[in-house]
């Protein structure tokens, strides 16, 4: 038996692959959360008074709430007050090419494999790439600028598209929603606007590449995408952050707003700094996700492969509230050595003939705990909604942990909701029969781990499918291959 | 190409395999049968490197290497094959897709290239024809949903297309009807070369109705009580292991 520990502890220890620290001179402001702070983001940002406003009223509500406790997770005491709200890189300029951009942060990209080059030309993917909250470069704007789409950073929206911010900033998550609601919408500092007029089918993937870097700042990007009538979209998020030993709260937002006939697919590859395989440092993780479905037909769907951070809290959710709406949910989430994650989504139908489809596949090494929390609303009106969920887990050694929380409630006798659970394990019978066959242990788990991942990954769009084979390879290295 | 000099190995401290002595070269059929529990199972495991089982004391020289010494894996790539008495099922992962990293895990081991996906799918229809599987199998997951002759006819072709040096078949009859075991048979015998040897285990003569051994051995709580040629196992069919036991004993 002790054989057996010390052959998982070897191959669920393997260090994190994306540990590096970018030295950029970085512009701060004082540490701690108050009105004069949340003020101060605001100047900094050149903001419209409204803006200041919402802030303000934001950061009044957050503090008559408490961290929300109900998840599966053990979360360590926050200060929030010790924690420094903004962080800008020095070199703050526009560049017009990518030889004025700081070499060192091109470094980083190059090291994350982030396509800022030609390359994204080739693949057809436009960057906008943020570091450390400000955006340092935009591409393909022009091209998109022809077809009237609008991608740019929220500072930039709230500059240049205030009347469309305006109209859709806090819709479908309002800051009023939760504890880190509240606190993204009084200090987030930047993130992404994306807007894709009536009718226009967007002719590339966008994405954003989000990544923390300035030791001790928190990261609250805020992302908000409009798909006006009858448009498409597909949208890709990924990201990594450097090795450190504090921890570092990450608590971004992310709203969708999907009208009538629309639709928008949201790919995630997560992959913030986990934490050293005794459970020190990593990212902490409180993300509110969120789109609502509301015109007729409108569809979303939300993809993730979730392999990083020290604790996740995070479940990307659909308001189908337009009648024959979809939503859809995927997800691969890994937890290795001590990680905790607890994610899932909500599917609450309001329309009629709404339709939604859940696909969670949990995969737990090490001694990590790894929870799915979904729930699945069916309100009176929903004549004829129907859901699909399956959620399986699949668990690598003895020590670690899955758990299922499904919620049902249906107040329309019409509606078909169907929930399948499975769980499984990657057994030593398993593993003896590949090496027998002469694949080492890591590329054997790399197999069945891939295997079992299969339906979410074919999802993804082809180049995130890719480097997301390769995470969660890299994440359970040793654990499995 | 093998040999064997007293092992002895253990399984959660019990002692299974009691010395065993047993040589095999180039080109010779090895018959192991004897009644349950005696440790025949146990013994191909160890050969394979099983981590259940500890070798306690003796030695194994594969081709003038220390078998003992090397991981499951570069055995298998050396050119073992153990053919699994209860073959797993790996799901979500394609015989096709498994059978290729195996093989290019071998190949890189020889120091060869890998092949081409056209090569790759010729040679595994090829070797598929050579068990009469269903080609269609090649595409579904490991083992997964096949029937129990599926499974064993699944475990030649994976003899096939990996080409073993020393193939070790643990119960492959056990299970199959008449038509499969036939099919099976003669597989493994389709695929002996000069350069090879297979052991089998088995509990039948019917088995050696198309493999024909060059010897046949008993084994009998943990060791080799008899050694014989192939009419042994016409023998034991007829009269049992009894006779030889009290000899033993």
């Amino acid at each position: 038996m002790e054989q057996q520990d010390k052959i998982w502890d070897d191959l669920t220890g393997s260090d994190y692959k994306y540990g590096f620290v970018t030295d950029i001179d970085t512009e701060t402001i004082p540490k701690g959360l108050n009105e004069d702070i949340v003020r101060l983001i605001s100047q900094k940002k050149g903001e419209p008074d409204w803006m200041t406003e919402f802030r303000l009223k934001a950061y009044r509500h957050w503090r008559t709430l408490s961290m929300p406790r109900w998840a599966h997770l053990d979360i360590p005491e926050i200060d929030f007050q010790d924690i420094i709200y903004y962080a800008a890189p020095r070199t703050k300029p526009k560049y017009e090419s990518l030889d004025e951009v700081d070499p060192e942060l091109l470094a980083t990209f190059e090291k994350l494999g982030v396509p800022i080059e030609e390359r994204m030309l080739l693949a057809g993917v436009a960057v906008d790439a943020v570091m450390d909250s400000v955006s340092v470069k935009t591409t393909f704007k022009e091209t998109l600028a022809e077809k009237g789409i609008v991608f740019c950073s929220i500072s930039e929206a709230l500059r240049d598209y205030p009347d469309l911010v305006r109209q859709y900033l806090g819709s479908v998550v309002p800051y009023t929603d939760n504890f880190f609601a509240a606190l993204n919408a009084a200090v987030f500092s930047d993130g992404s606007f994306c807007y894709i007029p009536k009718g226009v089918r967007c002719p590339m993937e966008l994405s954003t590449y989000f990544r923390i870097n300035a030791a001790g700042t928190g990261q609250f990007e805020r992302t908000l995408i409009v798909a006006d009538e009858g448009s498409y979209v597909s949208y890709m998020e990924g990201c990594t952050a450097p090795m450190r030993d504090e921890n570092q709260l990450h608590a971004a937002v992310v709203e969708i707003v999907v009208l009538k006939d629309a639709e928008v697919k949201y790919s995630t590859v997560q992959n913030w700094y986990p934490g050293d395989k005794d459970g020190r440092g990593g990212v902490y993780n409180f993300v509110t996700k969120r789109g609502m479905c509301r015109g007729e037909n409108a569809r979303l769907s939300w993809t993730q492969v979730e392999t990083g951070s020290a604790i996740t809290w995070k479940y990307p959710s659909c308001i189908l509230a337009g009648d024959n709406s979809v939503g859809e949910f995927y997800s691969v989430a890994v937890t290795n050595n001590h990680q905790q994650a607890d994610t899932g989504t909500r599917m609450i139908h309001l329309g009629r003939g709404t339709r939604s489809r859940i696909v969670s596949k949990g995969i737990s090494a090490g001694q990590s705990q790894n929870s799915y929390r979904g729930l699945v609303r069916v309100s009176r009106k929903a004549e004829g909604a129907r859901n699909y969920s399956q959620c399986d887990s699949l668990l690598i050694g003895d020590r670690c942990g899955a758990h299922t929380f499904p919620y049902i409630e249906v107040d329309n006798p019409s509606a078909v909701v169907e929930h399948e659970a499975t769980t499984s394990k990657i057994g030593e019978d398993q593993l003896f029969y590949c090496n027998q066959r002469g694949l080492s242990t890591e590329d054997a788990v790399g197999l069945i781990v891939n295997g079992y991942a299969k339906e979410v990954l074919n999802k993804l769009p082809m180049e995130f499918a890719v480097e997301a084979q390769k995470l969660l390879s890299i994440s359970l290295e040793g654990s499995v291959g | 190409m093998l040999e064997v000099k007293n092992l002895h190995a253990t399984v959660d401290g019990k002692e299974i395999l009691r010395g065993i002595n047993f040589s095999v070269r180039a080109g010779e059929v090895h018959a192991i049968m004897g009644p349950n529990g005696s440790g025949k199972s146990t013994f191909a495991s160890v050969l394979a490197g099983n981590e259940r089982f500890e070798v306690t004391d003796g030695e194994v020289l594969y081709e003038g290497r220390d078998l003992l010494s090397m991981s499951i894996e570069d055995r298998a790539r050396a050119g073992i094959f153990l053919g699994f008495q209860y073959p797993v099922e790996i799901p979500g992962v394609s015989m096709a897709n498994f059978l290729k990293v195996a093989v290019s895990e071998k190949r890189k081991y020889q120091g060869l290239e890998p092949l081409s996906a056209a090569e790759f799918l010729r040679m595994m229809r090829e070797r598929a024809s050579v068990v009469e599987l269903d080609s269609k199998l090649t595409s579904r997951a490991v083992n997964e949903g096949f029937s129990g002759g599926e499974k064993k006819k699944n475990e030649i072709f994976q003899m096939a297309m990996l080409e073993p040096k020393l193939a070790i078949l643990d119960e492959t009859d056990s299970g199959l009807d008449i038509d499969a075991l036939r099919i099976v048979g003669t597989g493994v015998t389709k695929l002996k070369r000069p350069d090879n040897a297979t052991v089998v285990i088995t509990h039948y003569q019917r088995l050696l109705d198309y493999i024909v051994p060059d010897y046949v051995h008993v084994l009998y709580k943990g060791q080799i009580i008899y050694s014989g040629d192939k009419s042994l196992a016409l023998k034991l069919e007829k009269e049992g292991y009894d006779w030889l036991i009290n000899q033993y004993e």
